[in-house]
């Protein structure tokens, strides 16, 4: 007879001394771990309520302008510097981490239009409403030193937007025309028109470093190539577009934010068709800046909240609000990823976290694994009805959900006749036109 | 020196020999020489042939590519050959560990057999990456069995020996003290027959005798924790999610206690109750009751889930699928149902017996049952699908009680004999032809229970408690963090507290514990359906074809219209071959085999 009993010594399953770690054995053997599938539903339900209850996006307002904010930039070089323009020609640069501001500057009589750092970080520039561009040092002046501009230019209309080439000493202009300026120089290198209306902002694609969008107000979105005299082509909306934003990973790929109350993500490449519409602010989109990542991007609008979307969704993923925050005019995501900032009428610049239920700070290692499993489960079930529920629910302000209410209904009634419009004509006599290429009118190379 | 190698040796160690007399030694930081070079050295082309045939095999490029792919084929995976370093040395277990197919098998959780309807491209190219990820982590899991430390136990009878024929005293002879002291047994005739129940870590019994008699104790240590005699007749007895909690069916009511004995709560809405199943993920007590009723009260909120009417008179035989959570009641008229407490209705039906049903027993993967009745049959049921008998026997006596190990191991107690047959492992059904064990007790089996994690089974008899030693039957290995019976205070605190928030709820339980993971294809056509209703039109159907415009010049309206009707007579002519495909396979199947043709066929519609 030869027999085997399972024989445990204790010594190896119980700690020694009170200082050691417990031991922990473990069997993967799915028998020994029934009911898997349920029990990471309901750790995934869990894991959805605790998003929701830790969703705390709001971190700080930057108070100090005595008028409305109209302009934010970025530092390239410092996470914690950014720079802000209001409507009283006023320019704050602000230091993040002590959220205070550094330095003050009046630069400009009337609003101060735009706003860019030079891709170096040492200088920035500004337009204003007195028909000037200036560059002014970042940093300080010295003890006794007057406070100026580097250089100032002065110009025969006004200037409504500014953008700095991403690698080389140059930026572009608009106001009626594009200008591109060699920052030696005191006359631009080139203007180029298409059109006769005024041209509210310009962007370099920080890629292709050559090409540049700029959207004007007879509805079209304009690009233009540095290299050559003409500008490419345009596209022809419904509205007028009020800015342009390239997305920083897909070098063909903006996004327009409209009048129209859509964001409309274009590729270069193929105008007659945007990628995406990005529907879901209630009043005209004012300002769309992407995520480092190139991923999401952060929209403002006129109906008072920030909107956070996913390149690829056409609906947002998130929605910032508070009771005091007005129309929200410029939007920024730092360059960390982490943070967004918003500037509105009421004269504040507000921090908010880019993942509303984040944990700043340093995370253990536990802690960091914990978050990433319950990710995990949020993306596995995150179909079910009930997860989904939870976490699509956002608290909305009266004003902006009634607005969406009445938009429901006349959107239904819009289709609805469309639908009627259909049934009773010839068949084939009238097609159904999709959601995006309502927005078209033209493409013009 | 130049000779032939002779056929069939392939490493010829004498022409070995004569090479490395010929050199010198080597450092392995020296230029490599012809001799050993991996046939990058120039040389002549003769001598580079003789070396060819010289060395052993070089592993195969692909195989270290695809080191977590597996093949059906070989039912090992192997590792790539032993690969030469520079040093010369020879690493014996190069590459990742070899796993068998069968493990890996064990651990895979998606079933490849399945297919969704009309995957769109992401979708498709989603569900590819999922699945190269899930046989990736299958592997993993396989290969962390080699970290497992215990063994399961095993008994094995010299040739031609009979292991049944083994008394439990030549077993306690044989094993070590720690094991021999885990077989006792309590003499406890004046309480009358026992009913006992071990706690889901196995550290812990309770039990308690038909006059009363309720206690609770460490069996391990022998440590007594409670003992009272509830003056009533005791029907069943069933530990909660920890040992600190008690349930007893008794008399009159459901009463619970705490492990110092004290009642805590008396549930009269649980009247008469027969027999008691804990679900511990679901924190559900089952109670099955004389009036018929089967009943789910929550212990986390003291709350009762359902009370569902089984229909059958008098309930006795009560089981739980540990598998699934489904209660398997057996009833008088031969029969087994399956409940959940979503349902009103029985989930299944089976009828197993002539004459009524005297025990249940579902094994740990839910695979199988065991059902034995008053016909003096054994059956064994698969439990996937199709509810047959796998296989049946007849026992002189019949079992009264019945139940399975962990490791599929199949006690049954008959009169005052209890009977362990065992199968071919875990998931594989007990051959009922040998019986593993038998012993005989000191009075009537009135409960049998294995202990969770221990090669003991525990019987309750007319005359007390005998713990009996089964060697092979308990899992060897206990994941700590599920159930662990060296657990401290602390980590048992902390695991409550985990198991209390993720507890499943009582609506989610049915046959198959896996369908909330699945794709509910049955909604999702009908809500595509709706979808196409409200809007029009179908946002998914294939557009119509649409000829591209070619150079400027080349595409005149006639030849872009020429191409569209191309395409589509080429559709048209693939739709009426596929119908006409089918009609023939049609005809083929209504085609009478065998049946010689009739003259008068040709009239037959």
């Amino acid at each position: 007879m030869k027999v085997k009993m399972l024989s445990r010594n204790p010594d190896h399953y119980v700690r020694e001394t009170k200082l050691d770690l417990q031991r922990v054995p473990r069997n993967y053997d799915p028998t020994l771990h029934p009911f898997e599938v349920p029990r990471e539903y309901i750790r995934a339900l869990n894991a959805a309520k605790l998003e929701r209850v830790f969703a705390k996006p709001f971190l700080a307002s930057l108070d100090g302008h005595r008028d409305g904010v109209n302009c934010l930039a970025k530092n390239p070089k410092s996470l914690a510097t950014v720079l802000s323009g209001a409507c009283d020609g006023e320019v704050k640069i602000w230091n993040l981490t002590k959220r205070k501001c550094i330095r003050t500057i009046q630069a400009h009589e009337g609003f101060v239009r735009g706003i860019c750092t030079r891709f170096c970080g040492t200088s920035f520039f500004t337009v204003g409403d007195d028909k000037t561009v200036k560059q002014w040092k970042m940093d300080g002046p010295s003890c006794g030193e007057e406070e100026e501009p580097l250089h100032t230019i002065l110009g025969k209309t006004v200037y409504t937007g500014i953008d700095h080439h991403w690698r080389e000493a140059v930026f572009a202009t608009c106001g009626q025309q594009v200008d591109i300026w060699d920052e030696q120089r005191t006359s631009p290198i080139c203007s180029m028109t298409w059109g006769f209306d005024s041209i509210s902002s310009v962007k370099f694609n920080p890629i292709e470093t050559f090409l540049l969008g700029s959207c004007a107000s007879d509805r079209n979105i304009v690009l233009y190539d540095m290299r050559q005299a003409t500008p490419l082509k345009k596209v022809i909306l419904d509205m007028r577009t009020n800015t342009i934003c390239w997305n920083p990973m897909e070098a063909f790929i903006f996004t327009a934010a409209n009048e129209d109350y859509n964001l409309y993500t274009f590729d270069m490449r193929a105008l007659d068709t945007p990628v995406m519409v990005h529907m879901d602010h209630v009043s005209a989109v004012l300002d769309v800046d992407y995520s480092p990542t190139g991923r999401e991007f952060v929209s403002a609008s006129f109906d008072k909240s920030i909107r956070i979307f996913p390149v690829d969704k056409s609906r947002s993923r998130e929605v910032y609000h508070t009771k005091r925050m007005q129309h929200v005019i410029c939007v920024k995501w730092t360059a960390d990823s982490k943070y967004i900032m918003c500037g509105s009428d009421e004269m504040n610049i507000r921090l908010w976290k880019a993942n509303a239920s984040e944990k700043l700070g340093v995370l253990t290692s536990r802690e960091r694994a914990a978050t990433d499993y319950n990710q995990k489960l949020k993306e596995k079930f995150q179909h079910h009805p009930y997860i989904k529920r939870i976490s699509r629910h956002r608290h909305l302000p009266k004003s902006i959900y009634s607005q969406i209410q009445e938009q429901r209904i006349m959107k239904e009634a819009r289709r609805r006749k469309e639908l009627n419009r259909i049934k009773h004509s010839k068949p084939g006599s009238v097609q159904m036109v999709s959601e995006k290429k309502k927005h078209v009118v033209a493409v013009v190379k | 020196m130049e000779t032939v190698p002779e056929p069939g040796s392939n490493v010829p160690p004498k022409k070995d020999r004569l090479q490395t007399k010929k050199k010198k030694p080597r450092r392995y930081w020296e230029q490599e020489t012809t001799g050993t070079a991996a046939g990058a050295s120039p040389g002549p082309p003769r001598k580079r042939k003789r070396n060819r045939e010289l060395r052993p095999q070089k592993p195969k490029k692909n195989d270290t590519s695809k080191k977590f792919r597996m093949s059906k084929k070989p039912r090992e995976l192997k590792s790539p050959r032993p690969q030469r370093s520079l040093s010369g040395a020879q690493d014996p277990f190069a590459g990742p560990a070899p796993v068998s197919v069968e493990v890996v098998q064990k651990y895979c959780r998606i079933d490849k057999s399945k297919e969704l309807p009309h995957p769109k491209t992401k979708t498709r190219s989603r569900l590819v990456v999922a699945e190269a990820q899930e046989e990736e982590t299958s592997v993993r899991a396989a290969r962390s069995e080699l970290l497992l430390t215990e063994e399961p136990g095993f008994l094995e009878g010299e040739d031609g020996e009979d292991t049944a024929k083994i008394r439990q005293a030549d077993i306690v002879e044989a094993v070590d003290i720690a094991s021999a002291a885990k077989h006792f047994d309590l003499n406890l005739r004046q309480f009358g027959p026992y009913r006992l129940n071990y706690s889901r870590t196995g550290r812990h019994l309770a039990f308690g005798g038909r006059r009363g008699h309720v206690a609770a104790l460490d069996w391990v240590t022998k440590k007594l924790t409670c003992e009272i005699n509830v003056m009533e007749a005791v029907r069943d007895i069933r530990f909660l999610h920890s040992e600190a909690l008690l349930a007893v069916a008794q008399n009159r009511w459901l009463h619970i206690y705490d492990n110092q004995g004290i009642e805590l709560h008396c549930v009269r809405r649980c009247d008469r109750v027969t027999r008691l199943e804990f679900l511990p993920f679901h924190f559900l007590l089952a109670t099955a009751s004389e009036t018929g009723f089967l009943t789910y009260l929550d212990v986390s909120v003291g709350k009762i889930v359902a009370a569902l009417n089984a229909r059958a008179g008098r309930l006795s035989v009560m089981t739980q699928n540990p598998y699934n959570a489904v209660i398997h009641l057996g009833h008088s008229n031969g029969t087994v149902s399956l409940w959940s407490p979503a349902m009103k209705e029985p989930l299944v039906k089976i009828l197993c017996h002539r004459g009524g049903v005297r025990a249940v027993a579902v094994d740990s993967t839910g695979m199988h049952m065991a059902t034995s009745g008053l016909d003096h049959q054994l059956k064994v049921f698969d439990l996937r699908g199709t509810f047959q008998p796998l296989s049946a026997r007849t026992l002189p006596q019949g079992a009264g009680h019945l139940a399975f190990s962990q490791r599929g191991l199949l006690a049954a107690g008959m009169g005052d004999v209890v009977n362990i047959w065992a199968g071919q492992g875990k998931a594989s059904p007990p051959s009922l032809e040998q019986p593993y064990l038998t012993h005989r007790l000191s009075g009537h089996v009135h409960g049998l229970q294995f202990c969770p994690y221990e090669d003991v089974l525990g019987v309750g008899h007319s005359g007390g408690i005998t713990s009996m030693l089964v060697p092979g039957a308990a899992e060897p290995n206990f994941d700590g963090l599920e159930s662990n019976p060296y657990r401290s205070r602390k980590q048992r605190q902390e695991w409550e507290v985990k198991a209390l928030l993720e507890k499943v709820p009582a609506e989610l339980i049915c046959l198959d514990p896996r369908a909330l993971a699945e794709v509910d294809v049955i909604s999702l056509e009908q809500a595509k359906k709706e979808r196409a209703e409200r809007l029009g039109y179908d946002p998914d159907a294939r557009t119509p074809f649409q000829p591209k415009p070619k150079q400027k010049g080349r595409s005149s309206t006639a030849s872009l219209v020429k191409r569209k009707r191309k395409v589509m007579d080429q559709e048209h002519r693939d739709k009426i071959r596929q119908s006409l495909e089918q009609q023939l396979q049609k005809q083929e199947k209504a085609k009478p085999t065998g049946a010689r043709p009739s003259a008068l066929d040709r009239f037959v519609r």
